[in-house]
């Protein structure tokens, strides 16, 4: 059976990896080639890398560092950050991306969703959402690159997650905004929510601080995949350490 | 040589740089006569069966491929291109393996696509592609369509039922999953395949 993915996220500014708390003061946590490299080493199932501020400054990736990162890889990687058109797109899995997520484009233009869909195929697509639970409601967000833009979408995340999936999404990354960066677990209750009406593969986001954290999501929620970024970056929790923790509790992991 | 037919794919690159990995060289062409005469060649693929059928149909390779003697592997659509029909598109295949490629439903636990690491079972001890890879070795699969079941799959892995991981006919060999980003395992798969 399909195993759980755990997926290390690479937040890019400026050439460098940085990490911030809820989406604001960044700071760098070293070079992408190194820890691209240290995280496959680890076991890391997937990567994903993501241009923070490209979409809010209307420019798409540099792809210099993603053909880099592609030579070094032999597991699947993503790219996120300002990708606008099929063309921008092409040029990222040209150079050796395997898969493209886009977030604040896609709530400008929805279609682009099925423009990409029908020139890469679904599994090529994936749908990056920034929601946030408040009064009751799941609403979402866009340009969260940086505090300055960030502003809400006037989707209800719900919605939006029914018609991303009409139009061809492959894969959904849920990034739950209360949680980001808080260390105080992920946000069960939210993607326990949009788990109940995600056909396709649901990958979480924001919020992981122990290895607990990890074995409550996928029990849980039933995700199949869980991004993090701090706690892997900060050398707080080591990926082959979650691996065998995981597997232990009787969640299905690659060793 | 090691040739890789340029079906026009988005992921032509991952194939090319999992075998400068290896250390071997490779040209990337849609010229009939470099693909004739290569040691190996890799049909790769990721995008619409559709789509890349008249690629291959533009550029006069239908038969060439056909008509191929030396081992031949077909990568993810690569693989579904061997057989003679998708649903994808209802489109005509290359007929080298019997049989239509289907899309696979979504039910509750059971996502589509098929997409992230899963476990193969080899057919039987002596399949040459899986030579001194363990047992239960994760690859990486993500795919919306399902190859059918025949006595051409020499590996199956299991998505709510059995599914063709890998395929044999002859000097044609074919991978569901993609051995090009299924680390090591993976790398030891096409090693296998330029072994041959």
């Amino acid at each position: 059976m399909l195993t759980r993915r755990i997926i290390p996220c690479l937040d890019v500014r400026d050439g460098v990896v940085v990490k911030g708390v809820k989406f604001r003061n960044h700071v760098v946590v070293g070079e992408i080639l190194d820890l691209a490299a240290r995280y496959r080493d680890q076991g890391a199932d997937e990567l994903v890398f993501y241009d923070i501020t490209a979409s809010a400054e209307r420019r798409a990736v540099d792809l210099s560092w993603v053909e880099a990162t592609a030579k070094r890889l032999d597991i699947p990687f993503c790219v996120a950050g300002g990708i606008r058109s099929v063309e921008d797109a092409r040029k990222i899995l040209h150079a050796g991306a395997d898969k493209i997520s886009i977030n604040s484009p896609a709530l400008e233009r929805p279609e682009l969703i099925d423009e990409m869909v029908a020139a890469f195929g679904t599994q090529c697509v994936v749908i990056g959402i920034d929601s946030m639970r408040q009064d009751g409601d799941l609403t979402v967000w866009q340009y969260t690159g940086s505090e300055a833009t960030s502003q809400q979408s006037g989707r209800r995340t719900v919605d939006w997650i029914g018609e991303v999936q009409r139009r061809g999404a492959g894969e959904i990354v849920l990034n739950c905004m209360n949680s980001d960066g808080t260390k105080a677990g992920y946000d069960i209750a939210q993607l326990k929510i949009v788990r109940a009406i995600a056909t396709v593969p649901l990958i979480a986001s924001g919020g992981a601080g122990s290895m607990e954290d990890f074995e409550n999501v996928f029990r849980d929620a039933d995700v199949d995949g869980a991004l993090a970024a701090g706690v892997f970056h900060r050398g707080e929790i080591y990926l082959p350490d979650l691996k065998a923790f995981l597997h232990r509790r009787g969640i299905e992991v690659r060793l | 040589m090691i040739t890789i037919i340029n079906t026009g794919g988005a992921n032509l690159a991952s194939v090319s740089n999992a075998l400068d990995r290896l250390g071997r060289t490779w040209t990337l062409t849609r010229d009939a006569d470099t693909i004739r005469s290569a040691e190996r060649v890799i049909l790769p693929g990721v995008g619409a069966a559709r789509d890349s059928m008249d690629r291959l149909q533009e550029a006069g390779l239908i038969d060439v491929i056909r008509n191929l003697t030396q081992p031949t592997m077909g990568i993810c659509l690569g693989m579904q291109l061997l057989f003679e029909r998708s649903e994808e598109g209802d489109t005509e295949c290359l007929g080298i393996i019997p049989g239509t490629v289907r899309r696979m439903e979504s039910r509750p636990g059971l996502r589509i696509p098929h997409m992230g690491w899963n476990a193969i079972s080899p057919r039987s001890g002596d399949e040459v592609l899986f030579a001194g890879i363990a047992e239960h070795s994760h690859f990486y699969f993500v795919h919306s369509y399902a190859a059918p079941m025949g006595d051409w799959v020499c590996a199956t892995v299991d998505h709510g039922n059995a599914l063709p991981a890998a395929v044999r006919r002859g000097n044609f060999y074919g991978c569901q999953f993609h051995p090009e980003r299924s680390a090591l395992a993976g790398a030891e798969v096409l090693k296998n395949f330029l072994r041959i």
